[in-house]
């Protein structure tokens, strides 16, 4: 395999929509016609690129200019107008954020106008905001709150909402939408139109009855909603919250009868340190198993245990079809997507639900995980899987969807009974009194303990990719793949580019295919010369892409395998994530990630012995066979888009 | 919807969209047109409406929302709109919409019963000079006092006469007014 | 139809026939015909007074994207409570409006133009669309206009759905995007990034009709007219209590007590000057001049007589922002209501001089941090009025509104 073909059909990310909403005019420094510009901003000079908003070059000379409605991640607004500032020369303050440099200016960013403007609008916020702080998710961690504190309010000018006014939607297994506690940012707005590309909530109405909301005012749980929680994500109050499941944990936990086991995900773990005041990209792993067994968990397994089941599982799934397609010449439904993030899962029904067939049939980790213990680990250790309650600890809020799918219950049991997002953990162990960061490390409990390096990778996006490489290339090609690749990183395959296709020319096949997998496909000879074609997006807005791609029979449309993750970033930027998230937070939980699998004493699923005895002593037929097909394997529902 | 008026309205916004365009910019003038001919622009519009120009369901809501002239939920087939805008409060609108209102048996944002008659607000419509103003569909009464009211009511009801076999191509209203209610009732509704 | 007509002076319209503007001014090289609309010194007439010639000249210089094309916006959104001289101007003078915009079509090099036609003007959509498809017949429209090889440039008119903020241009361009009428960040401005993204020349309705005038009768005797710093003839749309409420043409400049003796209005206590985002002029001060150095006003004049309750005025004015207002923004959006929650609490004789001052500061506020020129001036009235009739604000009996003491 000499030659590791890298296209870029794309860029970070790219409208999708045939009628990309006209630009706010982003004051996007890297897209300036060049040259440079001088600001002088509170008596301190700076040269910025031509373009740079007043906001980015305020930050330049340290001067902090509060922001509510701008977000890192998307389109600039300009519509709370906290972020005024006054211009020299200009009859009204300008906002921060939206304003490009294009001529020398100066600025001042604390006048009387300033101030007076700042605690009006804060306190106009606050007017119509029903709220208490003590009860509110967000306490401690809310743009509002802080904003209010750092303006000085001290009492509700302009009146107070005491009681509420618009009814909870809680119609959603993963988002819950508290009106009353809404500023109208439209952050939310701008995340699932332009960002995730889903476009269910968008601003209603005009005037003082402007309002976020779905089409038809319905209930999230109505609309085409993936779950993603890219929204809460972005959220500065707690207008937006996942449907928090803590407390039935805690009960499960109290009650003496029932055996309660978490399994971790890792990209919590490289993000929980973040709610106890740590660095972005602090990993948190072995802390975390000591937090979970003092909180009175009875076991805590790794995720990755069943991430690598995923890459056997899905990864013979894939040689089936490959064989199918080329040596039977069967009409096969190719490429093969991945099933692992359920916002994108729930995304395909909705949108292109014909192309149901391409998903692997494999059920996402979390799942797995969950059918395992409450059949083979419940076996094993004699206990009534009825009286096992099993908890997943995801970055995702849409994993609360999933495991609650009335399909997901494949062991007679709910394969999984909870999904806590890294929020709510943090809360949890914070409500046990628990310092996470100061606590010594501890393993992961067996007989689930040991995960490998690709198990943890899943949680950045491409890393899905990089597992099932790892173990597709030495089984397919009987090269150890840090021949081809050094230390087995599949650097093409990385990093935060939106979509991303790598060409891999198979240069030799294995003489004899791997007993486990030999009844799907007795020779790897067909595979000779073939060059394998693999993609991957992440967030839906890319995921669309790639999709409108295959539908127009473009070059995805002949890839072999595409890795799709719903949230940007992969599982690491999921909506269950610690708050706040930026590109920057996003690369440092990647970093954290990485660091852990370059750490791992075994690097490749099929390597992860765990794994192997969990075949030879319960799932006896093999991968994708009978057995793993009526407990790790699921269907799909053909949602559709319309909206009853 | 039955299947067979939704495959109708279907065809219609196809015919639209060929009319104005594929893109956006035809957004309004197709949800004008869909608005002028069924008396607003119905909920399963939106979404066909959407799919034909590649937008969100929830985007053709927030704009249908937006704009006074356009509504998901039926107006009637003649949509009265009284200025309450100053000059013309000035010259006593307020007379005029108690009649309007007692006239129609409904309160203003109000539609009667058989899909006839819709009461909104306005804001000026720029007969200032010559108020009360009143809009009714595309006509304008100007000067209006209280005691005009009927008559200008009875105008509109020519038109149900005239058309009282047949509802009028091709607007007719996808609303209860197939099924007209007898004479209204001054009462309030 | 019951409109009457509004006209109670003669209009320096009526003087000029059809044509002649236009063909005077494509004689003209595009350069000389931007420098004649500068040498009259021609200030927008939709309120704001930006110089034309300066509009037309950024606009004329911006770049269009490959395959894309610049426009030539007429604002006939006429919104502004009390105006109504741009319905006469479409009704009685369309010809010159087209013109005018041909006209800026040529100064700009634009090939595309659009009627941004208020859809309370429905009624005068078919005479308009007539007017059109008679000027494409006589040539005035389509390719190579007055023979000028190259020079093509079409009209079509698009409806707003009842929206006051679509007057205000950038909001104006997302609705004919098909967007929600909000308007935009600016800068950029739509001479640069207008309508699809292209150079984009938004002008007002008599502002057009009038670079035809400018071009049949010569800069000249348009400068002569006006003061220095406001050229030229204005219409005003005059309502409210007077004798002859209707559309008046004066030089700018005037006094409004020389107003108020042409329209029969002088024993009025207050004028509304430039509609409910407008100040309102108490009678002490009728000596101003409505002139963009002075009152600046897009036309609109709305008399009050001596009997009338200025706090009822400033509340219908607060309803209508309350309402119209777009919602993006937090000034506007919530100030407008809690300026109007503040009139009614005056009503009800509820609010204390201390609240009324913090609302004041509330207005400068929203008139400085608000994002587009609604929420700039949507406190305008409320402060005028504050300021000129404390009397008839505060004071008002608790008792009286249905309160107990
Ligand atoms: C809220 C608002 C409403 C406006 N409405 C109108 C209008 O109805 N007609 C108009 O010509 N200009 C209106 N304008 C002004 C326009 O934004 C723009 O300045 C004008 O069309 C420019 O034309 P001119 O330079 O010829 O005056 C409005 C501005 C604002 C802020
Ligand atoms: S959203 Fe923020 S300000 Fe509001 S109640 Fe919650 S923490 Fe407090
Ligand atoms: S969870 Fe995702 S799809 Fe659902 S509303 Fe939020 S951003 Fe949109
Ligand atoms: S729900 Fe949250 S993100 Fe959305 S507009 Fe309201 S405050 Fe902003
Ligand atoms: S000032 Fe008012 S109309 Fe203008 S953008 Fe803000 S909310 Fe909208
Ligand atoms: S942060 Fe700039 S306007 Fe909201
Ligand atoms: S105020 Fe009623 S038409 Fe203008």
């Amino acid at each position: 395999m000499s030659t590791v073909k890298e296209t870029h059909p794309g860029t970070d990310r790219a409208p999708v929509s045939q009628n990309p909403r006209p630009l706010n005019y982003p004051p996007d420094s890297s897209k300036a016609i060049g040259g440079e510009v001088s600001v002088q901003i509170d008596g301190q000079d700076v040269k910025v690129p031509i373009g740079t908003s007043l906001l980015e070059a305020a930050k330049k000379v340290g001067v902090h200019i509060p922001t509510l409605c701008h977000h890192p991640d998307l389109k600039v607004a300009g519509v709370c107008r906290v972020c005024v500032v006054e211009v020299e020369g200009q009859r009204t303050l300008q906002a921060a954020c939206a304003y490009p440099v294009t001529s020398p200016l100066k600025v001042h960013t604390h006048t009387r106008k300033v101030r007076q403007a700042r605690r009006h609008i804060v306190d106009l916020m606050l007017s119509t905001h029903c709220g208490e702080c003590y009860s509110c998710k967000r306490n401690n961690n809310c743009e509002l709150q802080t904003l209010a504190k750092e303006y000085g309010v001290d009492f509700y000018r302009f009146g107070h909402v005491k009681t509420s006014r618009i009814p909870k939607d809680e119609s959603s297994y993963s988002v819950v939408r508290d009106m009353d506690k809404c500023i109208l940012c439209r952050r939310c707005v701008r995340t699932c139109i332009d960002l995730q590309e889903v476009g269910v909530l968008e601003a209603i109405g005009r005037g003082h009855e402007t309002r976020i909301s779905t089409y038809l005012d319905k209930a999230l749980a109505e609309v085409v909603c993936i779950n993603c929680g890219q929204c809460i994500n972005r959220c500065p109050t707690g207008a937006l919250h996942a449907n928090d499941t803590s407390d039935e944990v805690w009960r499960a936990i109290d009650d003496p009868t029932k055996h309660v086991v978490i399994q971790t995900a890792p990209s919590p773990r490289a993000a929980i340190g973040e709610c106890f005041g740590l660095e972005p990209g602090v990993p948190m792993t072995g802390q975390l198993n000591t937090a979970l067994k003092l909180a009175g968990f009875d076991k805590v397994f790794d995720t990755n245990f069943t991430a690598d089941l995923t890459i056997l599982e899905e990864g013979t799934e894939l040689l089936v079809r490959l064989h199918d397609a080329l040596v039977k010449k069967q009409p096969t439904a190719l490429p093969q997507f991945t099933s692992c993030s359920p916002g994108w899962v729930k995304f395909l029904e909705h949108f292109y639900p014909e192309y149901i067939p391409n998903l692997s049939s494999a059920k996402s980790p979390q799942q797995m995980f969950g059918a395992v213990i409450k059949t083979w680990y419940a076996q094993r250790n004699g206990i009534d899987p009825k009286d096992i309650v099993t908890v997943a600890l995801m970055p995702c809020s849409a994993k609360k969807f999933e495991c609650n799918r009335p399909e997901m219950g494949s062991s007679g049991f709910k394969d999984v009974d909870f999904g806590l997002t890294t929020r709510e953990m943090a809360q949890m162990i914070q409500e046990a009194g628990i310092h996470l960061p100061t606590l010594a490390k501890s393993g992961f409990d067996d007989p689930f303990g040991d995960a490998t390096g690709s198990g943890v990778i899943f949680g950045a996006t491409g890393g899905v990719m990089e597992a099932a490489l790892r173990t597709v290339i030495e089984l397919v090609t009987g090269l150890k793949v840090e021949k081809l690749f050094e230390h087995a990183n599949i650097v093409p395959v990385r990093g935060f580019e939106g979509v991303r296709m790598i060409e891999l020319p198979i240069p030799q096949v294995a003489a004899e295919v791997p007993e486990i997998i030999r009844k799907h496909v007795p020779s790897f000879d067909f595979l000779k010369g073939v060059t394998l074609k693999v993609a991957v997006a992440h967030g839906t807005a890319n995921a669309k892409r790639v999709m409108e791609d295959i539908r127009a029979g473009g070059p995805f449309s002949e890839c072999h395998f595409i890795e799709f993750m719903g949230c940007p970033g992969g599982c690491l930027g999921g909506g269950g994530q610690p708050i706040p998230t930026s590109p920057e937070i996003r690369q440092a939980r990647a970093k954290a990630i990485y660091a852990e699998d370059a750490g791992s004493a075994v690097r490749k699923s099929h390597e992860n012995p765990a794994v192997l005895r969990l075949y030879t002593e319960f799932l006896t037929d093999g991968p994708c066979g009978h057995k793993s097909h009526e407990l790790l394997h699921t269907h799909y529902t053909s949602r559709g888009k319309q909206i009853g | 919807m039955l299947v067979g008026s939704q495959q109708k309205l279907q065809d219609d916004i196809r015919a639209l969209v060929e009319r104005h365009g594929r893109t956006r910019d035809a957004l309004l003038p197709i949800l004008q047109d869909l608005q002028a001919a069924q008396s607003c622009v119905p909920d399963f519009a939106m979404q066909v409406v959407a799919d034909e120009l590649g937008l969100h369901p929830a985007e053709v809501y927030g704009v249908v929302s937006f704009y006074a002239f356009l509504d998901h939920r039926p107006r009637g087939r003649f949509v009265m709109r009284l200025c309450r805008t100053i000059s013309c409060e000035l010259a006593r609108t307020a007379p005029v919409a108690r009649q309007l209102e007692n006239e129609l048996g409904i309160a203003f944002g109000e539609t009667t019963r058989d899909g006839r008659f819709t009461l909104e607000w306005a804001a000026c419509l720029g007969l200032c000079d010559q108020g009360p103003a009143l809009l009714v569909n595309d006509r304008v009464y100007t000067k209006v006092t209280p005691d005009r009211v009927h008559a200008i009511v009875e105008d509109c009801r020519k038109v149900f006469g005239a058309h009282a076999a047949q509802p009028s191509a091709p607007s007719a209203p996808v609303h209860p007014a197939a099924h007209p209610q007898p004479a209204l009732a001054a009462a309030k509704g | 139809m019951t409109v009457i007509d509004s006209r109670k002076t003669p209009l320096t319209f009526d003087s000029i026939a059809p044509g002649v503007g236009l063909a005077a001014a494509l004689k003209l090289s595009r350069s000389d015909l931007i420098a004649t609309v500068a040498a009259s010194n021609l200030r927008g007439r939709g309120g704001a007074g930006f110089p034309t010639a300066t509009k037309w000249n950024l606009a004329a210089a911006a770049k269009v994207s490959e395959g894309e094309c610049k426009f030539v916006v007429c604002n006939a959104d006429e919104g502004e409570p009390g105006t109504f001289k741009d319905r006469v101007l479409l009704t009685e003078y369309a010809p010159l409006v087209f013109e005018g915009m041909t006209i800026a079509a040529r100064a700009i090099g634009a090939t595309r133009g659009i009627l941004y036609l208020r859809g309370e003007y429905v009624y005068l959509r078919p005479p308009l669309d007539a007017e059109l498809a008679r000027l494409r017949r006589a040539g005035a429209l389509g390719r190579n206009i007055g023979a000028l090889a190259g020079f093509d440039f079409d009209i079509e008119i698009r409806m707003g759905a009842g929206a006051y903020v679509c007057g205000e241009e950038t909001a104006l361009i997302e609705s004919l995007e098909g967007q929600r009428g909000e308007p935009r960040n600016r800068p950029p401005f739509p001479v640069d990034t207008g309508f699809r993204d292209q150079p984009t020349v938004v002008n007002n309705v008599e502002t057009l009709a009038t670079v035809t005038a400018i071009f049949a009768n010569g800069p000249e005797a348009f400068r002569a007219l006006g003061s220095e710093r406001s050229a030229g003839f204005k219409l005003f749309s005059v309502s409210g209590d007077c004798d002859a409420p209707g559309v008046y043409e004066f030089p700018l400049g005037l006094t409004l007590r020389e107003l108020l003796e042409k329209v029969g209005g002088t024993n009025a206590k207050a004028v509304q000057v430039g509609g409910a985002s407008g100040v309102c002029v108490p009678a002490k001060a009728f000596d101003r001049r409505l002139a963009f150095e002075d009152v600046a006003t897009g036309g609109s004049i709305i008399v009050f007589g001596p009997h009338r309750d200025m706090l009822a005025v400033a509340k219908n004015f607060m309803e209508f922002f309350r309402e119209e207002s777009c919602g993006q923004c937090t000034p506007c959006r919530e100030g407008n209501h809690k300026l109007l929650e503040g009139i009614l609490m005056l009503e009800r004789g509820e609010c204390s001089t201390a609240y009324l001052r913090e609302l004041c500061l509330l207005g400068e506020t929203m008139q400085l941090a608000s994002k587009c020129g609604l929420g700039q001036s949507s406190p305008n009235a409320f402060l005028s009025i504050v300021e000129h009739f404390p009397e008839e604000v505060l004071g008002r009996s608790f008792a009286a509104a249905g309160g107990e003491r």
